[in-house]
């Protein structure tokens, strides 16, 4: 039988690599964009687990809206990472620096 | 015992892949072991009986979400050796603050201060139990207008990712539909009259001809 503390270190490891790719892919907006991905599955695994823990099923609800969320999130980010490409010709955040005083 | 060995050989290899995740220099692999990372968590929630969850994650993300990831990296043609400059130099201190992170959540997760066993394990659902079934039963009772809003979040995205990525290019060749419909006959076809050529006119009335 599987136990909670099992996928709560599985969801945290998770978490800690996604945190980890934030910063060894920091100049990279499209890496940083999966990496926010990662995150939020890591999120989602811990309240899958406890929802299914304590019996109580509003916990999937949950995530539910977090991947509704998560996808018009990603579909926006994407849109500006495309038009920032057209205007600057890279995706490197270091380049951002318009609003720079 | 299957149950457990399945989980551990699922949670390794989604560690496994979300470490190669974060490191290859190619985007195009990072996206793809992200896929991996989505269907290995599909299963794994598939083992703790969220069969609804699963198949969703599957569905929205792998099937919608990492495409688009994967056509806007392909369309953008960017230079990995510019972007991939000083990995090593942000990679301890990126391995240093995962480390704190697994520490404080580990920790929280050992203490037994949460009022629940963690080291339990879920009791078995009985065998006519639809998970699908109670979601749903509570998304359209209690859940129902934040699924209404959720909705109208997704349609707001859709119309923002539109109008930020659509542009109008010079010289481009393109139809107008409301000029098209708009056109009228009378407009486009001239009736003119002429006499007929060679042989002298002998009738009055002369032939008509159409000119476009």
């Amino acid at each position: 039988m599987i136990k909670l503390n099992w996928l709560l270190v599985v969801s945290s490891v998770l978490f800690a690599i996604s945190v980890a790719g934030m910063f060894i892919n920091r100049k990279n907006l499209i890496l940083l964009l999966m990496c926010v991905e990662l995150l939020l599955l890591a999120v989602n695994f811990n309240f899958v687990a406890f929802s299914r823990y304590l019996g109580d099923i509003n916990g999937q609800i949950f995530v539910f809206f977090v991947l509704t969320v998560a996808a018009a999130e990603s579909a926006i980010g994407l849109a500006i990472l495309v038009v920032l490409f057209r205007e600057r010709r890279s995706i490197n955040v270091e380049d951002l620096s318009t609003l720079k005083g | 015992m299957l149950v457990e060995v399945l989980f551990w050989v699922f949670a390794s290899i989604l560690t496994i892949s979300a470490l190669a995740m974060i490191t290859v220099r190619n985007p195009v692999h990072a996206a793809l072991l992200l896929v991996l990372c989505f269907f290995t968590s599909a299963a794994i929630w598939l083992l703790i009986e969220a069969e609804f969850l699963a198949v969703v994650l599957i569905l929205v993300y792998v099937g919608a979400v990492m495409v688009l990831f994967l056509f806007v990296v392909m369309m953008l043609d960017i230079n990995v050796e510019e972007v991939r400059k000083g990995l090593t130099r942000y990679a301890l201190l990126g391995g240093l603050v995962a480390g704190v992170v697994v520490f404080e959540i580990v920790s929280v997760v050992w203490t037994r201060s949460l009022g629940i066993d963690v080291t339990a394990g879920a009791e078995p659902l009985p065998a006519n139990y639809s998970n699908t079934a109670e979601l749903g039963k509570l998304l359209y009772t209690q859940y129902v207008y934040a699924f209404e809003l959720a909705a109208v979040l997704l349609l707001i995205a859709i119309v923002a990712a539109i109008s930020l990525t659509m542009r109008k290019r010079a010289g481009l060749k393109q139809q107008n539909v409301a000029k098209q419909v708009a056109v009228r006959a009378e407009d486009r076809v001239r009736i003119i009259k002429m006499p007929a050529e060679g042989a002298a006119p002998k009738a009055d009335a002369a032939p008509t001809e159409k000119g476009a």
